[in-house]
């Protein structure tokens, strides 16, 4: 069981941005995110309405995982009714060992990131002869 | 071009407050950029746009099937519907984060005059739905000449 607690990707607090500002005085908003997990690999799902795919980063490093998407669009005039204003995504969730970072796969679709982390393949008990 | 329109101005003080309680009736005071938890407010959230000859409604919808998608016009009333489906085949258990909002949705918003039904135009892309709606003839500005005799 503690094996599965492992898996889990956690934000990693400090590194995930609510609607700061950072240093280059651009917005940034955590994308609303799904993590489940099957046999054979962890699935994050992560919302990133008007990110296209040249927007999109997906970084692994030091078994941390960034996603970053960068909305660009032209400012609009003639508001009648203003409920949402698109901006860009950071998060930052930190990965366990067992997944393989090598065979990470992503695909953006609707407005959706599909991000695919295989787990590793454990290594399978194995006799060890004696020697006589 | 700043001429005084009482009309609009009202209109668009009008739809000022109704954001405004909008905001605030729901549980962040501050404007999202994004999805919210689910259930927290209207969802699609919407923006309205206009200019002389149409509207254009944004609606935020991430992730939405597209063949769920169904728009529907009366007189100035635009319905959007549709469904973000879940992924099938997992169990409760398998989840470790679930945040996004999932469910059929419906919502409705009046335009400010009547559109022609006939042409409107809709478009599905970064999950953002963007439907764009001529007024009808009647409600367009129109330029009168003047004769001078």
């Amino acid at each position: 069981m503690a094996e599965i607690e492992k898996t889990v990707p956690e934000v990693a607090e400090g590194a995930a941005a609510r609607g700061e500002s950072t240093r280059e005085g651009e917005l940034y908003a955590m994308p609303p995110v799904d993590i489940f997990e099957k046999e054979d690999a962890l699935y994050v799902l992560a919302d990133l309405p008007g990110v296209k795919p040249d927007g999109l980063a997906v970084n692994v490093e030091n078994g941390v995982l960034t996603i970053e998407g960068k909305v660009e669009r032209e400012e609009k005039a003639g508001y009648l009714r203003r409920e949402f204003a698109l901006t860009s995504f950071y998060r930052q969730f930190r990965i366990a060992e067992t997944i393989d970072t090598e065979r990470i796969k992503a695909a953006l679709k609707n407005g959706v990131l599909h991000l695919t982390l295989p787990k590793i393949e454990r290594a399978k008990a194995r006799r060890i002869p004696i020697e006589t | 071009m700043n001429s005084f329109k009482p009309w609009q101005e009202l209109e668009r003080l009008r739809n000022d407050m109704d954001l405004m309680l909008d905001r605030y009736s729901g549980t962040t005071p501050w404007r999202l950029a994004f999805l919210p938890g689910r259930g927290a407010r209207k969802y699609p959230q919407l923006n309205v746009i206009e200019d002389e000859a149409r509207y254009e409604v944004e609606a935020l919808a991430p992730g939405v099937d597209p063949d769920t998608i169904t728009l529907s016009v009366q007189d100035n009333t635009l319905t959007i519907s549709g469904e973000k489906k879940p992924a099938e085949d997992l169990r409760p258990e398998d989840y470790h984060r679930s945040e996004r909002s999932v469910g059929k949705f419906v919502r409705s918003v009046q335009l400010p005059d009547h559109v022609d039904q006939d042409k409107v135009k809709a478009k599905y892309r970064e999950g953002i739905l963007t439907v764009v709606l001529e007024k009808s003839e009647a409600a367009k500005p129109r330029q009168i000449p003047v004769e001078v005799g």
